[in-house]
Order: structure tokens, then C-alpha cells, then sequence
């Protein structure tokens, strides 16, 4: 169209920008403003200046542990499920038949896996006398109570997360056929092996997919709530209580709606960093051309 | 000959462990819906997914386990929230996507950013502001709060529907524009039904992840009456015993249904969609 309609566009645009003013860009500054007040949502703001942020970062010993547990949990979850996704994507690469019952099978889990229904049937699955244990005493090892180990815990969550590999296997798949098929011909032409056609080919062609669906899954550990809300109610002391969680309680049950606004700032500068990073360098998959 | 023998083995390989794994995977789900055909007990005394005992006994105890409000008064709401999501959804995603795909204007490139950027924003960003406003206007425990968003536009969907009209020939626009076409019938006549598969991509993942969402209906609801299904399962583990598996595993079955109804029978748009809505995460 040309640019005299460009009344017309804005006018369809205009949706769009009403809902980013009041339900993003508004919010977003106005959290800004709660985050230096004392705010409990039935009394206007009080002003205190930068004290949401000194708790935040010197004095609450929760914030830090919320922190600890959801690094923790990324760090067991995402090489997980990065790892399972890209093996399985490159056996579903081989062009055997049936491939699409598999993929269907194998993106199941991420389909539910959010799902309150899967987050009780994890609780039952591994609590003491759930199903895991009960497979694990077919071989004669005595499972522990999962649910009740600060330790165990946090890795049957990580569990639950990598379970949902499906969209990142997915984007894999896609990558992996946008790789010049001539790349890995003149590579077996030279007396390449499989190894080192993986290593020095299909990996460094993949690094920005890769890369991407890293980021992406570092953002998403920093938003998870349902399963640490419903599995393990942040517990065993504390060991789930997960970044998002630990927002809800301040904001919800304490009514602490300032300082839970500090911590959304905090969540905020945190995903913009990420997600410069996924523009920055991992641009093929977000890349806009006009 | 070896060759090819060497690849038939690999074959055969592959599928035995995509097998393997495909049903390892799928286990704990086979474990839930079978699991709801045992009674409590057997949930508990064997690792296999197969009932030794059939009961239909946990669907009526755990479609009425809450006094006065059956399961299915959960299901109509979420029904209820969850279309009317879908649809918003499927409707201001698509004119703002025709915007960016089919015009030139100032300002283009930093909004069309903007609107990458906010793809990626967490719902707890903006939560406590958006909370404060619907409590000023007195919506807080109604449904206003999580479908009226869903009206002005999903940038997440928006970008997928962008990238589907840009796969669309441009010639097409020239020849509607001769035909006396103008910005808004080119849209609804010769636009829009070019891109219906897009938007049904659009529609199911909405009203998936509208289905699946816990947090903003946790928030935004309050009393029982209004509840829809995610919170009527949490509702449930509390309304039964503690170790009483057997009717929260048939009303978990049930929560599921529509999601694999939608997966096998529109699995096409499925997978059509996943490649964009990976992106989050």
C-alpha cells in the first residue's frame, strides 16, 4: 500500500497499540513508580525511595533463595532438555518412516505438561509410594520420598520441565533441514566421519537455533508457578520456591504489592538482557526483513 | 550390500529407540488415564498402567466430589473463557498482522520491534499494575480479565500471521486494487480467507494455552461459583482424601479431552504452528 494510506494502517494497528499502552507499556512504568513505594493495594502508595530494592538485595534472605532455586533448577532442567531434544530431532532427521506418529507422540508432553492435571500426577508419581518408586523396587532400589528432600525435590520439578522437550525438539527438526545437504556431502566426498561431521558441521550450523532455544528456555524457567505451586508448594524449606512463586506470595498473600513490583522490575531487566541477547545473536529465527 | 544392510539395520535402530523413548515418555500419561479406570488402591500396588480391576466408580465420585458444583460447571466456564479468548484472539491479531505485512509507514520497523519485545515479556511484569486497574474498575472474580486482553491483539500471534501474508503474492493486492478494492475489503474478501490456516493455528494455541493457564485464573478468581477447570482440579485435591487418586486422575483425564481431541484432529495446524509458537519456550 502506499504511504498516503497511512491513516488506514495506524487504524489497523490501533488494537494493538491500545492493548500495549494499557496492558504493557502502562503497567510496565507504573510498576517502575510501585516498585519505590510501600503499596497494598487498598491505601494509595507511600513513597520510600529505594528501600524495596535494599530488601530485595541486602536484607531478604528469600529473594536470594528464590534466586539459588531457580538457577538450580534451570541448570538441571534446560542441558537436559536441550540435549534430548537435538538426539531425538536427529534421529527423526534419518527420513524413517512413520516420522510423524513421532512427532506427535513426542510433543504430548508439551502440550499438557503445564497442565494442573500433570502437576498432580507428578505429586503422585513421586511421592513415596508413587509410581516411580514402584518401578524403581522391580529392580530392587528403594526410592526415596522424593517430594519430602529439599534436594530430590527441586530435580523431580526439573523433570517435569525437561519432560516437555517436544517444542524445542521441533524447532531442532526445522533447523536441522535447513542445512545444505552439499555441505555434508563434500564432507563425506573428503573422508569425513559421522563425528566429525556432527561436531564440525551440524553443530556450528545449529548454534543460533541452538542458542535460541537456550534463551528461550532460561525465560521460561524464570516464569514457571504452576508446578512449583501445585507439586511442592515452594517446599521442602523452601527449595521450590521459584522466582514467580516467590512474586505471588509477596504480592498475593503478603499484599507486599510494592516490593513484588521491585521484583518484577528485577524479572524485567533480566529477560530484556536475555532477549537482547536472542536479537543480538541469535537473529535467524526472529530476524524481521521489510 | 553391506551398505545397504548397514542402513537397514540403522534403521531398524532408530525406530527401536524412538520406540523406547516414545513410550517411556507417554508412560506417565498412559499411568493417569488408565490409572482412572483402577480403583484407589491398585493405583498404589502396581507399576503397571493396567487396571487388573475396572471401575467407572472415580468419574461420578470425582465429577461430584465438591457439594453443589459437578465438574462440569467447571468445564462451561473454561469453555466459556477459553473461546471467547480464542476468538479475540484470532480476530485482532489478524487485522493488526494485515497492518504490518501490507503497508509502508513511518515508524514501522520500531513498532513492529516493540511488538517482538513485548512477545517476550513474563505475564508477572506487568501483573501488579494490570491487577490494581482491574480492581479499580471492579473486575476482579469475572471473567472481564482474562478475555478482554485477549482483544487487542497477541503479538505472538500477530507475528505468526504477519509471516503468513508475507508468503502471499503481492500481485494479488494489485489485482484486487484494479478490481476496486480498497484497504478494508482487500482485507475481509481477498485477505482473510487466504489466510485461515494461520488463523486456525492461531485459534487452537490460544484456546490451548487459555485452557492450561493456572496463574491469571488463580489471581483473578475467587469464588468457587466462578471457577474454571485448573482451579476446579486444585479445588478437588483438596475436596478428597489426601491419598484418594483415583477420582482426581478421572477429572484430570476429563481436563485433558479437549486438548487431545483438538491435537489429533487438527494436528496438521498442529505442527504447522510450532515451529513459530516455540518460541515460547
Amino acid at each position: 500500500m502506499r504511504p498516503r494510506n497511512e491513516k488506514v494502517a495506524y487504524l489497523f494497528l490501533s488494537p494493538w497499540m491500545f492493548g500495549l499502552l494499557v496492558f504493557s507499556l502502562g503497567p510496565i512504568l507504573v510498576s517502575l513508580y510501585l516498585s519505590f513505594t510501600n503499596y497494598n493495594l487498598l491505601q494509595p502508595p507511600k513513597w520510600i525511595g529505594l528501600q524495596n530494592y535494599v530488601h530485595m538485595f541486602t536484607q531478604s534472605q528469600l529473594f536470594a533463595t528464590s534466586l539459588v532455586d531457580t538457577l538450580e533448577y534451570i541448570l538441571i532442567s534446560v542441558p537436559i532438555k536441550m540435549i534430548v531434544a537435538l538426539a531425538i530431532a536427529l534421529l527423526l532427521s534419518l527420513e524413517v518412516k512413520g516420522i510423524g506418529v513421532y512427532r506427535t507422540v513426542y510433543y504430548v508432553p508439551s502440550l499438557i505438561g503445564t497442565s494442573v492435571a500433570v502437576a498432580y500426577l507428578w505429586q503422585q508419581m513421586f511421592g513415596s509410594d508413587g509410581l516411580i518408586n514402584k518401578g524403581l523396587a522391580l529392580v530392587g532400589i528403594h526410592g526415596p520420598n522424593w517430594l519430602a528432600e529439599p534436594r530430590t525435590a527441586l530435580f523431580t520439578l526439573a523433570m517435569l520441565q525437561a519432560w516437555q522437550f517436544g517444542s524445542a525438539m521441533m524447532i531442532f527438526v526445522a533447523g536441522l533441514k535447513q542445512i545444505p545437504e552439499s555441505l555434508y556431502e563434500a564432507a563425506i566426498v573428503d573422508g569425513a566421519g559421522r563425528l566429525y561431521r556432527f561436531f564440525r558441521i551440524t553443530l556450528p550450523m545449529l548454534s543460533p537455533v541452538i542458542f535460541f532455544n537456550l534463551i528461550m528456555s532460561i525465560i521460561n524457567g524464570f516464569t514457571q508457578f504452576t508446578q512449583g505451586y501445585i507439586v511442592t508448594d515452594g517446599g521442602p524449606l523452601n527449595a521450590t520456591l521459584f522466582f514467580a512463586l516467590y512474586l505471588y506470595e509477596e504480592a498475593f498473600n503478603f499484599q507486599n504489592m510494592g516490593y513484588a513490583s521491585a521484583l518484577a522490575w528485577f524479572l524485567l531487566v533480566l529477560v530484556g538482557v536475555l532477549t537482547f541477547l536472542v536479537f543480538k545473536f541469535g537473529s535467524r529465527y526472529v530476524y524481521y526483513e521489510s | 550390500m553391506t551398505g545397504t544392510l548397514r542402513t537397514r539395520r540403522g534403521i531398524f535402530l532408530a525406530h527401536a529407540v524412538l520406540i523406547i523413548i516414545g513410550f517411556l515418555l507417554i508412560y506417565p500419561v498412559l499411568w493417569m488415564v488408565f490409572g482412572s479406570f483402577k480403583p484407589t488402591n491398585e493405583i498404589f500396588s502396581s507399576a503397571s498402567f493396567w487396571p487388573r480391576h475396572w471401575t467407572l466408580a472415580n468419574y461420578p465420585h470425582g465429577w461430584n466430589a465438591i457439594p453443589g458444583l459437578p465438574f462440569g460447571t467447571f468445564i462451561l466456564h473454561s469453555l466459556l473463557v477459553s473461546c471467547l479468548v480464542s476468538v479475540g484472539t484470532v480476530l485482532s491479531s489478524a487485522i493488526v498482522a494485515f497492518g504490518f505485512a501490507r503497508f509502508t509507514f513511518r515508524g514501522k520497523s520500531i513498532l513492529f520491534g516493540i511488538m517482538m519485545i513485548t512477545m517476550m515479556l513474563p505475564t508477572q511484569v506487568t501483573l501488579i499494575p494490570q491487577y490494581a486497574m482491574f480492581h479499580y474498575l471492579g473486575w476482579i472474580n469475572t471473567y472481564y480479565p482474562l478475555i478482554v486482553p485477549a482483544f487487542f491483539g497477541s503479538p505472538f500471534f500477530i507475528f505468526l500471521i504477519v509471516q503468513f501474508i508475507r508468503g502471499l503474492p503481492k500481485e494479488l493486492d494489485e489485482a484486487a486494487k484494479i478490481d476496486g478494492c480498497n484497504a478494508f475489503t482487500l482485507f475481509v474478501r481477498v485477505i482473510l480467507p487466504l489466510i485461515v490456516p494461520a488463523l486456525i493455528t492461531t485459534a487452537i494455541f490460544s484456546f490451548i494455552w487459555c485452557w492450561d493457564d493456572f496463574f491469571s485464573q488463580l489471581i483473578y478468581l475467587n469464588s468457587a461459583q466462578k471457577f474454571t477447570v485448573p482451579l476446579g482440579l486444585e479445588s478437588l485435591a483438596n475436596a478428597v482424601a489426601q491419598e484418594e487418586w483415583g477420582p482426581l486422575f478421572a477429572m484430570s483425564t476429563v481436563s485433558l479431552i479437549p486438548l487431545f481431541l483438538i491435537f489429533f484432529f487438527l494436528q496438521k495446524y498442529v505442527v504447522r504452528g510450532i515451529a513459530t509458537t516455540g518460541l515460547r519456550g
